[in-house]
Order: C-alpha cells, then sequence, then structure tokens
C-alpha cells in the first residue's frame, strides 16, 4: 500500500516537474530594465506611470548592474524575461555584434538627427547622458575648490585622501589628463605602450592617497564622513544629497569624462511591439523633459535640449557650458583594450 | 549515505550500512524514481551547466565554429615560417563570409585576449577584403596589414584553431605560449592572477581560523550555559544569520572609518592619538568576512557540541583526569569533524566573497572571483573565466578530499 503509493508520488513529482519545464514566460507584462536606486524612481514617475496611463499597457520594472555576460546568458539561454534594457556602451557594442538586439527602427523615433550625435547606434537609442568628474565638500574647501584633474592630484594645495573608481576605465583617462594631454589625444595615446606607461605613472604619485570605491553609491559616504576630500563621481548624487540631507558637496565640470547610456530591445522578446512602443514613449522629448525635471538628467533628445528650462540643465550635460572641454568615453577602446588594462591595473594595485 | 553518517561517536557504528543497506536493495526502481526529479535538477541546473561552463576553459570554440576551414588549414600548418598561399586564401575567405554573414566578433574577441589590438586587425582586415581588396596571397593581406606578415601573428592563429588549448589555464597561471610553442611569463606588469589567487587563499584560511578561535568558545558557551540563557545568545547569533551580507559589511564601514565610531572612541579616550586605518585595507576585510561568516561555522559546532554528554566529561574526572586533560582528551576529540565541517564551510564561502572585499578592502585585496566575474559580465571572454573557475575550484575539490579523509581518522 505505501510502496504503491509513494510511487504514485514518484510519478506526480515527475509530472510536476516536466510541467515546470513547459510554463514559459509569456504570461509575464512588458518589463523594463534600469539602474535602480534614485534615477529608476524618477523613471517610474516620468516614464512608465504615464506610458500605462496613456496606453493601458502594465510595465514590469526590474533593475541591474549591467554587463553584457548577463544579457548573453538570457539570450542565448532562452530566459526571455526582459524586453527593454538600459545598457553602457560596451555593453551596447558587444551585445550588438553578437546579435542580442534589435536593430533600431529610427524612422519611427522620428530619425536619427533627432538626437545628439553619440546617441545613435544601429542597436541602441542614447537614453541619458552623463559624466564623470570632479566632487567635493565644499565646507571642507570654502574659499576655492578643486578645479581641475591637476588640482586633483595636487595633495599640497588640497590635502586629503581622493576617492576613485577601482576599474582602469575613466581612472587612465583621468591620469593622463592631470599629467597635462589635452582631452582630443587621450585615447590616441592610451592606444600606444608609452601612454599606458606614462598614466600608470602619473597614477604612482596619487596612489598612497586614493580610497577606491567599486560602487558609485559609496561617494556620498565617502565625502560625508570626511574619509576622503574629495571624489571622482558623478553629480547627479550630491545634488540629491545636497537636496534632501542640506549638505553643500560641490562639483567642478572642468574635463569631466561623458558617456551615454542606451535602450536595447532584446532579440528574444516576446513583447517586441509593446517594447517599441515604450522605446518611442521614452525617447520622445516630453518624455526626457518631465525625467530632467526630477533629476539631473543629461538629454538625448536635440528638441528636449532646446525647450527645457536653464535650472533643469545645470549639473547636466546637457548645459553647453558643461562641456567645453569633455572627454567622450570611446567605448570601442574599452573593448579591446579592457582585458589587458583591467588585469595591468589589479596588477599596479597590489604593489 | 551510511558513509556520511555523523554520529561516528555512536557505539556500533559499524553495524549500520550493513542493516541500512538491505531494505535499500528492496526498494527497487521506485526509489530512484522518488529521488529522479532531484537528480534531474540537479544535473539540470547544476552539475550539466557548471560542466559546460568549465570545458570553456580547456577548448576553443570560436574559430573553429566560425572559421572551419581555416582551423583544418592552421592545424595542417608547420608552424615554421609563414603559411602558403593556400592558407591565406582560405583565411580570406572565411573573414569575408564571417564579417556579412556574422560570427567574425567571436574570433576578433578571442584572438585579441592572446593578442590586444587583434580586434580591430580581424574587423580591420575584413572590412577592406569585404570592400574588394585581394586576399589571395599572404602578401595580400600583409599590405592591407602589416601584422599579416609576422609568424607571430599566424602562430595565435594557430593556438586559437583548437579542438583542446591550454591557452586560458596557462593565461590564468600568467604565463603565454609564443610563436615556438614555449611556455613563457607575461611581462611582469601584465602578471596579476597568481598573486591574487594566493591572496584569495591567505584570506579565506585567515578568516577560517579567526573564525575557529572565535567561534570555538562561543559554541562552546552556546551548548554548556542553561537553557534559558542559550537560547536568547543563539538568537543573537543568527540575527546576522537572517541580515543581507551588504548590510552587515555597511554596518562596518560606519564602524571603522577613519571618523566612525572605533576611532573616535579610543580617541576620546586617549588611547591613540590619530585615527588607525581600519578600513579600505586587509584587516578591513578581514574584520567584515569574519563576522559575515561566523555563524556559518558556530552553528554546525553547536549542533556537535550539544550531541556530546556532560557524562563523559564527568566519567573522565573520576578516572583521575584533570579538567585541562579531560578537555583535550575527551572532549576537544568529539568535536573536532564539527570543527572540520564548519571551518571548510567558512573557508569554501570565503573563497567565493566578493562583494565585502569590494566594499571593505583596498586596491591589494581584490579576490578571484571579481575576475572571473569581470570576464563573465564586463568582456565575455568566457574561456578565462572558466580557466580562473578551474584553478579556484581544483584546490577545493582536493581540500574536500582531505576533509573527508581527516574526518575519518578522528578517533571515535
Amino acid at each position: 500500500m505505501i510502496a504503491r503509493a509513494c510511487r504514485l508520488a514518484a510519478l506526480a513529482c515527475l509530472a510536476a516537474l516536466a510541467a515546470g519545464c513547459q510554463r514559459g514566460e509569456h504570461a509575464r507584462p512588458l518589463t523594463v530594465v534600469s539602474w535602480g536606486g534614485s534615477s529608476q524612481d524618477a523613471e517610474h514617475e516620468a516614464y512608465y506611470l504615464p506610458f500605462t496611463r496613456e496606453t493601458g499597457i502594465p510595465v514590469r520594472e526590474d533593475s541591474w548592474h549591467g554587463g553584457v555576460g548577463v544579457l548573453r546568458t538570457k539570450v542565448l539561454g532562452g530566459d526571455a524575461s526582459w524586453d527593454l534594457v538600459q545598457v553602457e556602451t560596451e555593453d551596447l557594442i558587444l551585445g550588438c555584434e553578437e546579435g542580442l538586439f534589435d536593430p533600431i527602427e529610427w524612422s519611427a523615433l522620428g530619425g536619427r538627427g533627432a538626437f545628439i550625435p553619440g546617441a545613435v547606434h544601429q542597436c541602441g537609442v542614447g537614453s541619458v547622458a552623463w559624466s564623470y568628474l570632479i566632487g567635493y565638500d565644499g565646507d571642507r574647501f570654502p574659499q576655492a575648490g578643486p578645479r581641475t584633474w591637476a588640482d586633483f592630484w595636487d595633495v599640497r594645495r588640497f590635502p586629503g585622501r581622493r576617492g576613485m573608481r577601482r576599474t582602469p576605465k575613466y581612472t587612465l583617462e583621468i591620469a593622463l589628463m592631470a599629467d597635462g594631454v589635452p582631452p582630443g589625444q587621450v585615447y590616441a595615446l592610451l592606444r600606444t605602450p608609452a601612454g599606458v606607461d606614462r598614466a600608470f605613472r602619473k597614477l604612482d604619485q596619487i596612489k598612497p592617497y586614493v580610497v577606491w570605491w567599486s560602487s558609485i553609491a559609496q561617494v556620498p559616504d565617502l565625502l560625508g564622513s570626511g574619509e576622503v576630500a574629495m571624489s571622482v563621481t558623478s553629480p547627479g548624487r550630491l545634488v540629491v544629497a545636497n537636496r534632501n540631507e542640506h549638505r553643500h558637496f560641490k562639483v567642478s565640470w572642468a574635463q569631466n569624462v561623458y558617456a551615454v547610456d542606451y535602450w536595447v530591445i532584446l532579440h528574444n522578446s516576446p513583447r517586441r511591439a509593446e517594447a517599441q512602443q515604450l522605446l518611442r514613449y521614452v525617447t520622445r522629448p516630453e518624455s526626457q523633459m518631465r525625467l530632467a525635471r526630477l533629476i539631473p538628467t543629461g538629454m538625448t533628445n536635440r528638441e528636449a535640449n532646446r525647450r527645457i528650462a536653464p535650472q533643469y540643465r545645470e549639473n547636466t550635460p546637457s548645459d553647453p557650458a558643461n562641456m567645453r572641454d569633455a572627454l567622450q568615453l570611446d567605448g570601442n577602446f574599452w573593448v579591446e583594450y579592457g582585458d589587458e588594462l583591467t588585469q595591468r591595473f589589479n596588477a599596479w594595485l597590489a604593489r | 549515505m551510511a558513509t556520511s553518517s555523523p554520529s561516528v561517536s555512536t557505539p556500533g557504528w559499524r553495524a549500520e550500512p550493513a542493516r541500512t543497506r538491505a531494505p535499500r536493495r528492496r526498494g527497487g526502481w521506485w526509489t530512484y524514481a522518488l529521488a529522479a526529479p532531484l537528480l534531474a535538477f540537479l544535473a539540470a541546473t547544476f552539475l550539466i551547466p557548471v560542466a559546460l561552463m568549465l570545458s570553456r576553459g580547456v577548448t576553443e570554440r570560436e574559430l573553429p565554429a566560425v572559421w572551419p576551414a581555416t582551423a583544418a588549414a592552421l592545424r595542417q600548418w608547420d608552424g615554421s615560417g609563414l603559411p602558403r598561399d593556400a592558407l591565406a586564401r582560405t583565411l580570406a575567405a572565411d573573414m569575408r563570409r564571417s564579417r556579412v554573414k556574422g560570427g567574425i566578433n567571436l574570433v576578433a574577441n578571442r584572438l585579441n585576449a592572446d593578442q590586444v589590438g587583434s580586434r580591430s586587425l580581424v574587423y580591420g582586415t575584413a572590412d577592406r577584403l569585404v570592400a574588394g581588396a585581394r586576399g589571395d596571397h599572404v602578401a595580400d593581406l600583409a599590405r592591407i596589414d602589416p601584422r599579416w606578415g609576422e609568424r607571430s601573428t599566424w602562430a595565435m592563429l594557430r593556438h586559437a584553431a583548437g579542438p583542446a588549448t591550454s591557452f586560458y589555464l596557462w593565461a590564468a597561471l600568467d604565463r603565454r605560449v609564443d610563436a615556438d610553442r614555449h611556455v613563457v611569463p607575461v611581462p611582469s606588469e601584465q602578471a596579476v592572477f597568481v598573486d591574487i589567487l594566493a591572496r584569495t587563499f591567505e584570506i579565506s584560511f585567515t578568516v577560517a581560523l579567526l573564525c575557529v578561535l572565535l567561534g570555538y568558545p562561543l559554541a562552546y558557551l552556546l551548548a554548556t550555559i542553561p537553557k534559558r540563557w542559550a537560547n536568547p545568545l543563539l538568537i543573537l547569533v543568527l540575527l546576522p544569520f537572517w541580515t543581507s551580507a551588504l548590510v552587515r559589511t555597511t554596518a562596518w564601514v560606519v564602524l571603522l572609518q577613519t571618523n566612525g565610531l572605533v576611532n573616535d572612541t579610543l580617541l576620546a579616550l586617549g588611547l591613540i592619538d590619530r585615527p588607525l586605518e581600519l578600513i579600505y585595507n586587509r584587516l578591513g576585510v578581514y574584520v567584515a568576512l569574519t563576522h559575515v561568516l561566523l555563524p556559518f561555522f558556530v552553528l554546525p559546532l553547536y549542533g556537535v557540541m550539544k550531541g556530546i554528554s556532560p557524562v563523559e566529561m564527568r566519567a573522565a574526572g573520576s578516572l583521575g583526569a584533570n579538567p585541562l586533560q579531560a578537555f583535550l582528551r575527551v572532549y576537544l576529540p568529539q568535536t573536532l569533524p564539527g570543527v572540520a565541517a564548519g571551518a571548510l564551510i567558512v573557508f569554501t564561502l570565503a573563497l567565493g566573497y566578493y562583494i565585502t572585499p569590494a566594499l571593505v578592502g583596498g586596491g591589494g585585496d581584490q579576490m578571484i572571483s571579481s575576475m572571473i566575474a569581470f570576464y563573465t559580465d564586463q568582456s565575455l571572454n568566457w574561456g578565462m573565466a572558466a580557466a580562473l573557475s578551474l584553478l579556484l575550484l581544483a584546490p577545493l575539490v582536493l581540500l574536500l578530499f582531505f576533509g573527508r579523509v581527516l574526518a575519518r581518522t578522528v578517533p571515535a
């Protein structure tokens, strides 16, 4: 009797397992994936809520930290749980080559000309432009704070430790600019062994003073607790801290390194039509302006940049005054040299 | 299953296997059917994917799949001097086709992992070929890019022609195979993996040791004090267990930073006159990691200690042993399986941690899993990720085996 019951139970388990394998992802709503935190909170208000109100299409949100390996696993592994995803430049380049993304239908978005030049790619539309630059506590340097990367290196005039991102990306570019290389020549130099040596020699000078952070979320805490006197940072979080916690964080836009993030539609999206509809919605000037009023945002739509009130452009790459000597991150460079320079950077860190 | 019986100290445990094995044989197919869903689940979600992923560390996937004719021709090439023009023609045809139909990115990135700059070499050459440039002779290719006129470029291609490869494993040991098939060390400024691997094992071992030193008295206390004290204490041990590792790590930042609680207290007491550097270095990693992993050591040991009857210690005393002797010869040996199990769990978990070292460590405190994550997620160099994982896994398997042998030799 018991034996028979167990036999039946075994068969039931097998059947349940088989059924579990067959159930797909058809039932889920349109899913958009972004960077989480305060920026996604703002996108929720400015993009996804009104989109659902206007179209009646429910939107499910997810968040991630980037890394094209995650997308490769999803698309090649047959996990169709995401539709519209925000990615960084290198993820866009590598993923596009692998065929992980759908090509963009530019005519439906108002044509390539509707966007700033860096925001146009065969597989992606720019979502936001953002910068890495110098951030510091205004209370600590009440007179004149650090302005250029050379100032960042000047530990005599501006004493205290420095926060820097623990990756060769951004760090090597910044080191060369601190050494007097004009932004336009940074990548040409980094493609030569001599240029890389020069960047590491410059980093040697500041190494004893550096606290290396691994997540941008650490920066307000590092600055706020006085652990570092200044840090490489993106301005958004400092602006939010100033607003919410009455801090006096300041930033310098001189020689900032800026990058564009992109929207992509995953190749195995089961809700392609709806994803394209949402993509049209989030790249419209009205939507981008709504986002920029909530959180400092570098907008990619030209018309949005023209029409927005000047006070919302402050502290964003959308203000031309901020971008006079800026350096655009070269995704192709990092796709090609990333492995080698990451190895060398980690070896250098441990010495 | 009988061999892993935890009740090693039970008298007559050797007789157990015979008793438990007999009914299992009578069970027939349906006992296996009952376990089949679990086994199938384990195989499908764990064993097979892990094996497939690890196999990438010792096989060449990209070039043989995307340029099959070239791969076959490369395996025939003897490697001396420049190859014959027929190979150049085959390569040019494969390049054109893969540039138009897709797949060239896989080869470009694989070759770039060997020699940086190969990505532009492959894409640049393929674009010129598609645009109509001639590729009938080695000299034609060398006119497009002079690197095709160098033997080292073709040797790199031959290394990638597979089917099996030692390329990734050597790279993970800071070595490379040169054009003459000699294994040579990479330039010293590029050598990083051996150091990181050694550091990973060093940190994990130290953390396991710290957990043993801190956790043993704690588990002993929990196992011996009256229940009304033991239960609240046990909850205190378990509480951090239910808190996310990220939160606990961040809490240590608040405590240990330059103007943190610890430094402020020491300064106020006049014990130091300048803040100590307690975080963003190895010390911070040890403190935070030991705290995060301590429950994994205490709980198994507590379970073992609970099973030891206090009568035995009293018996030892009545036979003339002083308390220290009784502890060393009666109590301690019985707890060693628990110590070994707990320490092994802590060591294994520590090997894979990288969030904690990333948040509280300095430049020289990153562990190998952060590199594996980099190659998996950022650079799509899964061969390298697999080779590093193999190097991490191999000593661990040895250790697990060693641990089992150790557990078996512990006197009952």
